[in-house]
């Protein structure tokens, strides 16, 4: 790749940020800052009770209170064949409850009124009469013939909702029965949320003179979701506009379609004005798409030395009230296969059961590729659990069963093909960074003198980039994205994609990549995602999929364009297309450097002075089906101290290396590291969206749901390696998930190396300090 | 709608007045009313301090007051952070610079936490810096560069001094 300069700033610098500017002047437009004459205000009437008939709804006092417009139920969603709807997988949930509520906080009324606060006072007047039913919380118990059937409306009278495994059971028995070794690990990953800081919110503007319908979505899949608003909502589809304007974060939040949305647009075309939903912070925490809660059994099968053979994964999913995991459509546990992680191994089954239980739906990728933070969590754990049983340094166990940097494409035993990789390489640095022997030296010391401390590592292997379109879609549709890219007469450009950013500085790093591929300063590119009425068609920002797809649309949409102007250029040099050469920014005659169009001269001419029988114009659109999925990888390492009187857990050091391939902006990709590892440990230690035996929920506000500080927080070491994919245009691969992935294994496994001389061999998230202090105390250890 | 009265706010140096109902949110009065949408809303707990705003030289959380008892008082916005010719205040500028933001939203509070916090102490620690925004919840940064930026800033301030 040919180096740009600074000022040109193609892939490999840290270019400051476009889109800063306008959010440090408080001039961002997120959907709650849209405000369009006229609008008017919906609230939820949301259900006290996790399972309950619904026996009858009296709107009647609500609709008095002057301002009120409306208040909707399921009832009336029902007449227009709107009370369900579909989700992203297999399923569909309601949009308003009919009949019964299957969870806490279900979407029950949608109240409207001019103002925000009668909304709000309306919804209290709804009254809404329920007669409780037995709840179903525990997934383990889904399946017991005294549980209550949830969903009266499936054919099944069941709470299973499907069974999926891939691999060779058989084979991998075999192993098992013959490796004199074996190792195996229960380990919950809990259910937790994304809590992006802007919750979920739409403003739906139906106009009825020209019938258009505008639905301006915290949507991290804008194109999708006018698709899918067509087809369920019977609207033309060039009468929906989406617009998905600044999202204040999404981390998977904002790919499914929820209640809200639906109910506000149906609002909008009821009273024929906009309808703006803003949910509140506890609504998102209690009834958007939730992440995780996959209850795991994984066993490793080895040799005396630690030589893996084989692994069974064995794990329950628990989508709660329906299924509405947003992932690809034939994938029931998207993309979890990957837990044989960075291992080379012989052999490997997997089977995942889903169950209902009365808990708000979901099943979200948060922060990843679809179950793949679970995969690498449950492998990352289990090794250091085969390494403690044989006692064995947990790096020398990784070390020792890495796919070498020979063995790339690497087939799994699970099915897929690893596109490139170089594990140890990322491994020695951390381990150097971090100081691992000195380390291990202090911990020994410490352990002397009865003091607490852990050394974490995790080698995670993620699956990003979805996707191959034979083999990913989301309700059909194959997980292509897209880049057109215009550049104007004056050598100024402007490009648009079917992804969007939520935060990620695609407007940013795209200009970088058009800079690279044409010579045209990324200053001079503007960016521009969202608009279902402008943007070409994809499927969206999620997966850490920008990059693989949209950014190798827009690197092959430039060379479409280089290609063009490169017959532009011979024609004003007066040469033969194969007597020139490109550097970034323009064309030259070979032996001749003197002899040269810039890409501006050439766009000028692409308008005013073309070859003969040329069409006008430099623009170019492409629709990128990536031929394999990414690998990207990496070790972090955790150093923790735990206070023996308290349980707490500091994490004193964090190393992270990690290898994304090429980079297209450094300084973002840290950032992206450095946000990511907060969300991890933040998982590891403190958060949890748990249920009473009622089915109330426990970590419904930010009171109980806890985000970390600046306090908390460590000061994160941060490195790279770089083993570029071989299929992608510019050997990217993707990096926005990989420490939300990797890192929770790394804190989990520092924790546990910790109290590992105790005969701590797991513990479960959220690693809470009253967690830890009574381990202490069971084994006897005080302060 | 029920009984309002007036509310006078000066708002980043300029008087302002709406007819506000007494249960309304300051941050809904700055918000809604003022159109001034620099200020967000994250949560429903005054735990995510997006709505900080400094109200008579100290940061309050706008969503935990009500817009009439902030009547006469006078509040700075992150829109009246850079100076009336549109140059950027040192904290902007070392959000910019150290890459302090990625979604946006959570910056406007951070900045007027970060910007109180250096009226107060001109060269904070690290250590003080972190308490300084704890306040104030990120979801994408992880902090480290939004501490950089504050350092930056009280450099730069420094020097200007």
């Amino acid at each position: 790749m040919q180096q740009t300069s600074f000022e040109m700033g193609g892939m490999g610098h840290s270019v400051k940020r476009k889109e800063d500017p306008r959010f440090l002047q408080g001039k961002g437009n997120y959907v709650d800052d849209v405000h369009l004459p006229g609008m008017v205000y919906g609230h939820m009437v949301r259900s006290p009770y996790a399972h309950a008939r619904l026996k009858s709804i009296n709107t009647a006092e609500a609709l008095k209170l002057p301002g009120v417009l409306a208040v909707i139920t399921g009832e009336d969603l029902a007449k227009a064949g709107l009370a369900w709807m579909p989700t992203l997988f297999h399923d569909k949930q309601m949009v308003l409850a009919t009949g019964k509520v299957l969870f806490q906080s279900q979407e029950v009324a949608f109240v409207v009124a001019e103002d925000r606060y009668v909304a709000a006072d309306a919804a209290e007047l709804v009254e809404v009469e329920y007669e409780e039913l037995p709840v179903l919380v525990d997934p383990h118990k889904a399946r017991d013939a005294s549980a209550p059937i949830l969903r009266e409306d499936r054919e099944e009278k069941s709470n299973h909702i499907f069974h999926w495994e891939v691999g060779d059971r058989a084979a991998s028995d075999k192993l098992f029965t013959e490796s004199p070794v074996t190792a195996r690990v229960d380990a919950i990953f809990p259910r937790c949320h994304p809590a992006p800081l802007e919750t979920c919110g739409c403003v739906a503007d139906f106009n009825r003179a020209t019938s258009r319908l505008t639905i301006y979505l915290t949507s991290q899949a804008p194109h999708a979701h006018r698709t899918l608003f067509a087809i369920v909502g019977g609207i033309p589809e060039q009468n929906i506009r989406v617009v998905s304007p600044d999202i204040g974060g999404g981390f998977g939040n904002k790919v499914p379609i929820y209640p809200g949305y639906v109910c506000a647009v149906v609002a909008s075309l009821t009273l024929g004005v906009p309808v703006k939903w803003i949910e509140t912070r506890s609504e998102n925490l209690q009834s958007t798409g939730f992440a995780r809660d996959y209850h795991m059994t994984a066993e490793l099968a080895a040799d005396e030395t630690g030589k893996l053979k084989a692994m069974r994964v064995n794990t329950l999913a628990d989508h709660g009230a329906f299924n509405a995991a947003a992932q690809p459509s034939k994938w029931p546990a998207g993309l979890f296969s990957i837990c044989t992680g960075s291992y080379d191994f012989a052999q490997a089954f997997c089977e995942v059961d889903g169950v209902y239980t009365n808990k708000a739906p979901g099943g979200i990728a948060y922060r990843c590729s679809f179950r793949v933070t679970e995969a690498a969590y449950l492998i990352e754990r289990a090794m250091d659990v085969l390494a403690a049983q044989l006692k064995m340094d947990p790096a020398e166990l990784r070390r020792k069963n890495f796919i070498p940097p020979t063995h790339f494409p690497y087939v799994s035993p699970l099915g897929w093909t690893y596109d490139s990789g170089d594990y140890d390489k990322a491994m020695t640095k951390a381990l150097q960074m971090i100081g691992y022997d000195e380390l291990r030296e202090e911990q020994a010391e410490k352990r002397k003198k009865g003091e607490l401390m852990g050394i974490g590592i995790s080698s995670f292997t993620e699956v990003v980039g979805a996707g191959p379109g034979h083999t990913f879609d989301i309700a059909g549709i194959k997980m292509f994205d897209s880049c057109e890219i215009r550049v104007h007469p004056t050598g100024k450009a402007i490009a648009r994609m079917g992804t969007k950013s939520q935060g990620q500085g695609h407007e940013t790093t795209y200009a970088q990549i058009v800079a690279q591929e044409l010579g045209i300063p990324a200053a001079d590119v503007l960016i521009e995602e969202g608009d279902t009425d402008t943007a070409p068609y994809g499927l969206g920002t999620y997966a850490s999929r920008s990059t693989p797809t949209s950014g190798a649309a827009t690197a092959i949409a430039a060379r479409k364009i280089r290609d063009k102007a490169k017959k532009i250029a011979a024609h004003l040099l007066e040469v033969s297309e194969e007597d020139l050469e490109w550097e970034p920014g323009k064309f030259f005659v070979k032996g001749a450097p003197s002899k040269s169009k810039t890409i501006q001269d050439i766009a000028f001419a692409a308008y005013t002075n073309l070859p003969e029988g040329m069409e006008a114009g430099l623009e170019a659109v492409n629709y990128y089906d990536p031929p394999n999925l990414t690998f990207p990888f990496g070790t972090y390492i955790a150093v923790v101290d735990i206070d023996k009187g308290t349980g707490a857990v500091k994490v004193r050091r964090f190393v992270s290396v990690d290898d994304c391939g090429n980079i297209i902006n450094p300084m973002i990709v840290e950032g992206q590291i450095h946000g990511g590892l907060t969300e991890g440990m933040a998982i590891a230690f403190m958060q949890l969206i748990g249920y009473d035996e009622n089915g109330n929920i426990e970590g419904g506000t930010f009171m109980d749901y806890l985000v970390p500080t600046a306090v908390e927080t460590p000061n994160w070491e941060t490195a790279t390696t770089c083993t570029p994919s071989p299929h992608h245009p510019f050997g990217a691969k993707g990096v926005g998930e990989s420490p939300n992935v990797g890192s929770p294994a790394a804190f989990v496994n520092a924790v546990v190396d910790a109290l590992s001389h105790l005969g701590v061999r797991h513990i479960d998230m959220p690693i809470t300090p009253w967690k830890v202090w009574e381990i202490l105390q069971e084994k006897g250890v005080t302060a | 709608m029920a009984k309002t009265e007036l509310v006078r706010i000066k708002v980043n140096g300029r008087d302002r007045e709406a007819p506000a109902e007494p249960r309304l949110l300051l941050v809904h009065f700055i918000r809604d009313l003022l159109q001034l949408t620099g200020t967000h809303i994250g949560c429903d707990t005054s735990n995510c301090g997006a709505c900080t705003v400094i109200l008579d030289g100290k940061t309050v959380k706008s969503c935990t007051m009500f817009a009439v008892q902030a009547d006469g008082a006078e509040i700075l916005t992150i829109e009246g952070v850079a100076s009336k010719e549109g140059k950027f205040h040192p904290l902007q500028e070392g959000f910019k610079e150290e890459h302090g933001l990625q979604c946006g939203f959570c910056t406007p509070g951070m900045i007027l936490s970060s910007y109180a916090l250096l009226k107060e102490n001109p060269r904070p620690s690290e250590d003080e810096i972190r308490w300084g925004i704890s306040g104030n919840l990120c979801r994408c940064t992880g902090y480290k560069n939004i501490v950089k930026a504050v350092q930056y800033a009280a450099n730069k301030m420094a020097q200007g001094a």
